[in-house]
């Protein structure tokens, strides 16, 4: 009985507490929707206005069409360099190995603003012009840790006897790998890249120092933030991204649960 | 078997060698170009690279850059301490409290706020917290208040109730995964050795928590203190932290070398300042990885 009402103290605790996390996010789709054009209650009336002047914005066409191709070629590059980590980390051991890894997995841990200003320099210093590919090479850095830590987990529940026993059946090295390896994991590749690509869809202070011209979506954002009579629009178009975001990760918690089926493993929890 | 090693060696390092080279032309090169930077000086746009401490005279005395750092320094000491406190409950619930089958569904609720834009999620803290925002504008409409609080926008309390807002997610996952690894049978013992539930909470599952406690921490700790959008966008000018200043030197002052020289300094302080805290807790973090 008093383990129950621990639990329950700690139950209504926890859900405060998520409604905490959750109420800046509830808030957007209220706004949103809402007539008046500044943000308070109470709230005016429904409308759907501010949804349908983002149809007409072309600056905004033009940010979200270079975060997307900005985004896919992040998340294949990560995920690409992900896989030979994580399988190279799982697999094998091999000399200087924990340095290696921490190099890899700095910028998890390292600010943004640090990363955004050490490339900024070189890249200046090079000579090369700030555009998406210079927001791509950034965002390749900071997505690369988390395609690991989804792919660590794939690669190191394999199990290595079914490896084994297709060699001894006469299979090569990248036969065992693709016809073996890559099926079992490639949940977890789906779900490494569609975080890798939410990542780079929401990144904004890379960006911010790196785009130039080119400005993505959050850059873009920025800048309207300024503008208090664009705020509802804002609020529509926060709507929307947040919306995707969480189709993403539901996809992306579906893939990843798929895999530790199809593995065989138990459930564990958590994309890290 | 000699052989067999090395042959996984080199195909290890063979595999490793890109995401290594990466990290090394992208991460490596660039911090130490910054390094570099820090002793040298700019003129408008040409940089005189003869080398010079005057960067980092001028970091340590003016009396700007050290308050901007010390500001910096304390939001993010005062945003780890709020958000692990505030974190450690929900842990420590979903650990002990939720069906094994369903863990992974709470931990899925509460990293999805974590994964949805950050700019969005900062400026709404703004709109909550502003003289006509959602919070005044509703306490006012209940009659709670009669104006509208200004303690809660552009000063340090808004930077530092957003941050904690931003990270908790942080916070709440190495917390949750070093209470898993907690064996459940240590805690049935120390009760029927007569220790009273609180005082195994004390004694045994906390100190075993620990490693969980300290990694949170240092994860919330390292990203906020270079925290850029939140001290802009609710901040106001009592609020601006270390980063809004590098991101001044550079982008608006073309003075790269002085921005290169706060950067190093923040990152030096940080380290320190990591390092000291995990030699604190050494002895909760021995034996395990």
């Amino acid at each position: 009985m008093n383990r129950l009402f621990r639990g329950g103290w700690l139950r209504v605790y926890t859900a405060l507490y998520l409604v905490f996390l959750y109420l800046p996010i509830l808030l957007l789709p209220i706004f949103a929707f809402n007539s008046s054009t500044v943000i308070a209650f109470p709230l005016s009336s429904f409308t759907t206005e501010w949804f349908a002047q983002l149809v007409e914005v072309e600056a905004l066409h033009a940010a979200v069409l270079t975060s997307v191709r900005i985004a896919l070629i992040t998340a294949a590059v990560s995920t690409l360099l992900g896989i030979c980590a994580a399988r190279a980390a799982a697999r094998y051991r091999f000399p200087g190995k924990g340095g290696i890894m921490g190099l890899i997995m700095l910028p998890l841990v390292l600010p943004e603003i640090i990363v955004a200003v050490s490339l900024l320099v070189v890249f200046l210093q090079l000579g090369l012009e700030l555009s998406s590919l210079t927001v791509i090479l950034g965002h390749v850095l900071i997505c690369t840790p988390f395609s690991i830590a989804i792919l660590n987990s794939a690669f190191q529940s394999l199990d290595v006897s079914l490896e084994e026993a297709a060699i001894d059946l006469g299979e090569n090295g990248w036969g065992v790998f693709r016809l073996i390896v890559l099926p079992l994991v490639m949940p977890g590749i789906i779900s490494s890249l569609l975080i890798a690509f939410t990542i780079s869809m929401d990144e904004f202070i890379i960006a911010f120092f790196l785009s130039g011209s080119d400005a993505t979506l959050p850059v873009y954002l920025w800048g309207q933030l300024r503008f208090p009579q664009r705020l509802p629009v804002v609020m529509a178009l926060g709507t929307i991204l947040v919306s995707l975001s969480i189709l993403l990760l539901i996809l992306a918690e579906w893939a990843r649960r798929r895999g530790v089926r199809k593995r065989g493993g138990a459930e564990t929890g958590g994309f890290l | 078997m000699s052989d067999l090693r090395t042959s996984g060696a080199r195909r290890g390092l063979a595999l490793i060698s890109a995401p290594l080279l990466y990290a090394v032309l992208l991460l490596a090169a660039p911090m130490a170009a910054i390094v570099a930077f820090s002793f040298w000086t700019q003129d408008y746009l040409t940089i005189d690279k003869s080398f010079t401490l005057t960067n980092y005279r001028e970091a340590f005395t003016d009396p700007i850059y050290r308050e901007l750092m010390i500001r910096s320094l304390k939001i993010a000491g005062l945003v780890t301490l709020v958000t692990v406190l505030l974190a450690f409950p929900v842990a420590y619930f979903i650990s002990f409290h939720v069906p094994a089958g369903r863990k992974s569904l709470w931990i899925f609720l509460v990293t999805i706020p974590f994964w949805t834009s950050y700019l969005i999620r900062v400026f709404l803290w703004k709109v909550i917290l502003g003289y006509n925002g959602v919070l005044n504008s509703g306490l006012m409409g209940l009659g709670v208040i009669d104006e509208p609080l200004t303690v809660i926008l552009y000063n340090f309390n808004a930077v530092v109730i957003t941050l904690a807002h931003a990270f908790a997610p942080f916070a709440i996952l190495p917390i949750f995964v070093s209470l898993e690894r907690i064996d459940r049978s240590l805690l049935e013992a120390a009760q029927d050795l007569g220790e009273t539930r609180l005082s195994a909470f004390f004694r045994v599952t906390l100190p075993l928590a620990m490693p969980g406690v300290v990694a949170a921490s240092l994860i919330v700790f390292i990203p906020t203190i270079g925290d850029y959008v939140t001290p802009r966008l609710v901040g106001g000018p009592g609020g601006l932290m270390i980063a809004n200043m590098i991101q001044t030197q550079f982008l608006k002052l073309n003075n790269a070398p002085m921005g290169a020289t706060l950067a190093v300094v923040a990152m030096v302080i940080v380290t320190v300042i990591a390092l000291i805290f995990v030699a604190l807790n050494r002895r909760y973090l021995r034996g395990r990885s």
